[in-house]
């Protein structure tokens, strides 16, 4: 128990606060997540062949990659893209992105292509005659979408994003390997110098199952206040 | 754009394929018994066994893959007890955690999908079953074991994709899997992009494979509507 007393003799505090750390670039890279699901959810569902392929090709190339794999183009590949475009501006100087941002940009990337296809299948799974009334009422495009499909869609499609959550939690582990200090990589240097290594990462299945737990009952709350008057 | 790297790289590559294909399938069929146990568990009516294989499921499907890789690997090598013991052989490889890591994580999930799939077998089979004086024992093997297989193929598929993935994990216990190769000649060559290309279509094309293939076995064990 004193390794995890709080302060200078123990991990308690370190680890507080990489777990504070998970829960911020799950919670980002969720936001970025929906950020690309708003853009490739319309692709998808386009009546356009080329959209329709730049849709498909962004989901089916995520979900068919490893996570890692991604997390590691993004580590050694994002400075060198940034650097790049930069250089078009006339700037020329060494920049490095902080671990947070290529973190939480490539583990929201993977979020993404999980989103799109829940908000693809929620909004496939609206009544026809919902799309029509609205049209026949003189509604515009953009009306139809933000007040009478996007309600009625979130509604279907919660049960579904917590699951996307609960991936984009367990995935933020694997930016431990770019140095960022969140449970894993705290827990990993925890356990290199006290040679614990067994108590450490089993704490730290214990935060992941923890945080997993709450937001399962938060996400539960969410759902039922969604689904009033169903 | 590198095009020697892509052409060099590819057969390194392709030759740490057969790992994560060996990884892959080794865990897939130790996990499929692990998962077909506990679901019986789960259906079981004593409430302790019930909770049991709810716990493990629980546990595994709630924590990262990395975390359980890294206690049985980093972790069990503490117990000093275990070094004695003949187990010491097999844990002192990282392969063999790394495939126990993995068995333990697609049993839980395995064990998730048979269940919901054995819940869905309508009662009137089994009932059927009954009264035409099938024994209990072939029912559940001649009837509710094929039906549920049948039933469980698209999660299954699924889940066939998402361990596939997993495998990547490997490198991260020295293991010298695709991706472990891929971040080698990327920390060697600085060419992130042309590496991904080229391990990344090697994923996607297994992925096309496995789904292909379970898109044929559902058809051809579909149910005649």
């Amino acid at each position: 128990m004193e390794l995890l007393a709080f302060g200078k003799t123990g991990w308690g505090d370190e680890l507080f606060y990489a777990t504070l750390m998970t829960i911020a670039v799950s919670i980002t890279a969720m936001l970025v997540g929906f950020f690309f699901a708003l853009i490739f959810t319309p692709l998808k569902l386009s009546k356009y062949k080329t959209l329709n392929l730049v849709g498909n090709f962004y989901t089916t190339v995520i979900r068919g990659v490893p996570e890692l794999l991604v997390i590691y183009l993004f580590f050694f590949g994002g400075s060198g893209a940034i650097m790049y475009v930069a250089s078009i501006f006339g700037y020329y100087e060494y920049i490095e992105i902080n671990a947070f941002i290529t973190g939480s940009m490539a583990i929201g990337i993977i979020s993404g292509a999980y989103s799109t296809e829940v908000f693809r299948g929620a909004v496939q799974s609206i009544d026809k005659g919902q799309f029509e009334a609205a049209k026949v009422l003189g509604i515009n495009k953009f009306g139809q979408f933000y007040k009478i499909i996007l309600p009625q869609m979130l509604r279907l499609a919660i049960p579904n994003l917590s699951n996307v959550w609960q991936i984009t939690l367990k995935d933020t582990s694997l930016i431990s390997v770019t140095g960022l200090v969140e449970i894993m990589r705290q827990s990993y240097i925890a356990a290199g110098s006290t040679r614990d290594p067994l108590f450490f990462y089993s704490f730290a299945a214990v935060l992941y199952l923890l945080l997993t737990y709450v937001s399962m009952k938060l996400i539960n709350k969410l759902e039922v206040r969604y689904s009033k008057g169903y | 754009m590198d095009l020697d790297l892509i052409i060099t790289s590819f057969p390194k590559l392709l030759g740490a394929t057969v790992v994560t294909l060996k990884l892959l399938f080794a865990s897939l069929f130790f996990g499929l018994f692990l998962g077909l146990f506990f679901a019986i568990l789960r259906l079981n009516k004593n409430i302790f066994i019930n909770k049991f294989a709810y716990g493990y499921s629980y546990i595994f499907r709630g924590t990262p893959l990395l975390v359980q890789i890294f206690i049985i690997y980093f972790g069990l090598g503490q117990i000093e007890y275990l070094r004695t013991t003949f187990l010491w052989v097999i844990l002192k490889e990282p392969y063999w955690c790394a495939i126990i890591a993995f068995t333990l994580n697609t049993g839980a999930y395995t064990s998730e999908i048979l269940r919901s799939a054995f819940q869905t077998i309508k009662p009137g089979i089994i009932e059927a079953g009954k009264s035409l004086g099938i024994s209990n024992k072939i029912i559940f093997y001649k009837i509710q074991i094929p039906i549920a297989i049948r039933q469980s193929l698209p999660a299954y598929g699924n889940e066939i994709i998402l361990m596939m993935k997993g495998t990547s994990l490997a490198s991260t216990v020295t293991l010298m899997d695709l991706t472990g190769v891929a971040k080698y000649i990327i920390s060697t060559t600085f060419k992130p992009i042309e590496v991904f290309i080229v391990a990344g279509g090697i994923y996607l094309f297994m992925t096309f494979i496995i789904h292909n293939v379970i898109k044929y076995l559902e058809k051809k064990y579909s149910f005649q509507q």
